[in-house]
């Protein structure tokens, strides 16, 4: 059965175009993705990121039992901060990435993806050692602020000082009149804050949002603008750019694993082993440097031998280019490096770019 | 009827429009495709002096989120093509029946247009 987040409707109202994704019922784009991507980028833009899950871990040792879990390290930061790792199998491949959050020692939240939110518990509830997870995704909502604009918006709507909340740091307190955590994360590029509500506060605080917004240009955004945003930047889109046969060294993902911490973790052994013997394929970032759009599936050629595959891609509405990301072998995977990618049949030409793509003043 | 569904042209079952002028025939795609393939950001095009077959694909107009193939209504030689879409693929967007336009045919069979659909055979198409 097709799923819905608490602001379904809002989004009906709001005349959006609805999409399946991953069992849910979604805002695909509101009014145009290229308009709401500009907004994210300019002003301010709001996602429903409601289907994402919550899973909670709560009593004496949970930041330990959590930490055996992650590749990032809790004992490494402090209360109020949060931390992006990946779930890991024994290969180091992704069974999710995530973000956890530190509320104390003995209380972690994970915000996981929503398609891997069922798998994601029970691979958890099988390994965790110690504190049980407790899957709490249907009592949250959650919205995401984004944009220049963000950090001005929630804050004329809440008593907390949000120059406290900095980056990858959280509170808890009220937005609206909405009990919510503030949360300084997000998945654009942009600064901004991720706000987890009640399940039945999210309308009230969606609408309290779009309205107090509107001298910013506030635009409801939706997941082709999202997931043009997350491309710019390279973030990487679980069942894309990563999923279990690609490590996190593969997928340059090595800030977010911790070798050393204390404990270990799942995926270390294997990680370690990949480290030391060198990576074989790494995930890159590349602009087409010959006319058409790269897409995820498509062959990247060298040579005329497949030797990769586009992992994402799209023309990047700020960048105003063709790109892509995708796995290659190690030795195509320098900046300046060339190849081709597939596209229906023709092999166009791509270059192998430093990312970020959209590059911050 | 609709005014995003003009009554002078002529229409495919693939939502591309038809606009017959003297011995050749514009075409592009219409309103309601715009609207539902979303940003169009590339249009591949053919080239000058490229023989069409109808119902065949002759290009491919990719939007934010998807690939699609452009059919031909009609067989003939391309004339002209609207190399505007190549730096203004939103043209498409904004203008679907004028700057928007595609190519333009010479039909290789003039009778060949007396099958398109004509607009309130067309409508209910976009429902």
């Amino acid at each position: 059965m097709t799923r819905r987040t608490p602001l379904n409707e809002a989004h009906r109202k709001l005349g959006a175009r609805m999409v399946d994704f991953a069992g849910w019922d979604m805002p695909v784009q509101y009014s145009s993705v290229i308009g709401e991507h500009e907004a994210v980028r300019t002003a301010v833009g709001l996602f429903d990121v409601s289907h994402m899950g919550e899973i909670e871990f709560t009593g004496p040792g949970a930041l330990e039992t959590v930490n055996r879990l992650i590749s990032n390290d809790l004992a490494r930061i402090q209360d109020g901060q949060a931390v992006y790792a990946g779930l890991l199998n024994d290969l180091g491949g992704f069974v999710d990435d995530v973000v956890a959050y530190r509320f104390s020692p003995e209380r972690i939240l994970i915000c996981v993806n929503s398609s891997n939110r069922e798998k994601d518990f029970a691979w958890m509830s099988a390994r965790a050692e110690g504190v049980k997870p407790v899957d709490k995704s249907d009592d949250y909502a959650q919205i995401a602020v984004q944009g220049p604009k963000a950090v001005g918006l929630v804050q004329r709507l809440t008593k907390s000082d949000l120059s406290q909340v900095g980056t990858y740091r959280f509170t808890e307190g009220e937005v609206a009149g909405v009990k919510a955590i503030i949360s300084r994360t997000g998945y654009t590029g942009e600064d901004g804050f991720e706000l987890y509500c009640a399940a039945g506060d999210a309308v009230k605080l969606w609408d309290a949002l779009l309205e107090a917004g509107q001298p910013d240009g506030v635009k409801p955004c939706g997941l082709g603008a999202r997931d043009s945003l997350r491309t710019e930047m390279k973030y990487a889109l679980y069942g894309n750019d990563i999923d279990d046969a690609h490590t996190a060294l593969e997928a340059g993902l090595g800030w977010i694993v911790k070798l050393d911490k204390a404990g270990g973790f799942i995926g270390k052994d294997a990680l370690a082993a990949q480290k030391a013997a060198g990576v074989p394929r790494k995930l890159v970032g590349f602009e087409l440097t010959g006319a058409g759009i790269p897409r995820h599936g498509y062959p990247i050629l060298k040579d005329g031998a497949r030797v990769g595959e586009v992992t994402s891609g799209t023309q990047g509405p700020t960048v105003k280019k063709p790109i892509g990301m995708g796995y290659v072998p190690a030795n195509l995977a320098t900046e300046g490096s060339t190849f081709d990618v597939e596209i229906r049949g023709r092999a166009v030409p791509a270059v192998v770019v430093k990312t970020p793509f959209l590059k911050k003043s | 009827m609709s005014d995003n569904i003009p009554q002078d042209l002529k229409y495919t079952k693939e939502h591309e429009w038809a606009r017959i002028t003297g011995k050749t025939v514009v075409v592009g795609v219409t309103h309601h495709a715009q609207e539902s393939l979303g940003d169009v950001v590339y249009v591949e095009l053919p080239k000058l002096g490229a023989t069409l077959t109808e119902g065949k694909n002759f290009g491919v107009i990719e939007s934010t989120k998807a690939v699609s193939d452009l059919f031909a209504p009609i067989s003939g030689t391309v004339v002209k093509v609207n190399d505007e879409l190549t730096n203004s693929p939103a043209l498409i967007n904004s203008d679907p029946y004028g700057q928007g336009w595609i190519v333009e045919i010479e039909p290789s069979d003039a009778g060949q247009v007396g099958k398109l659909l004509d607009a309130a055979a067309y409508e209910p198409l976009t429902k």
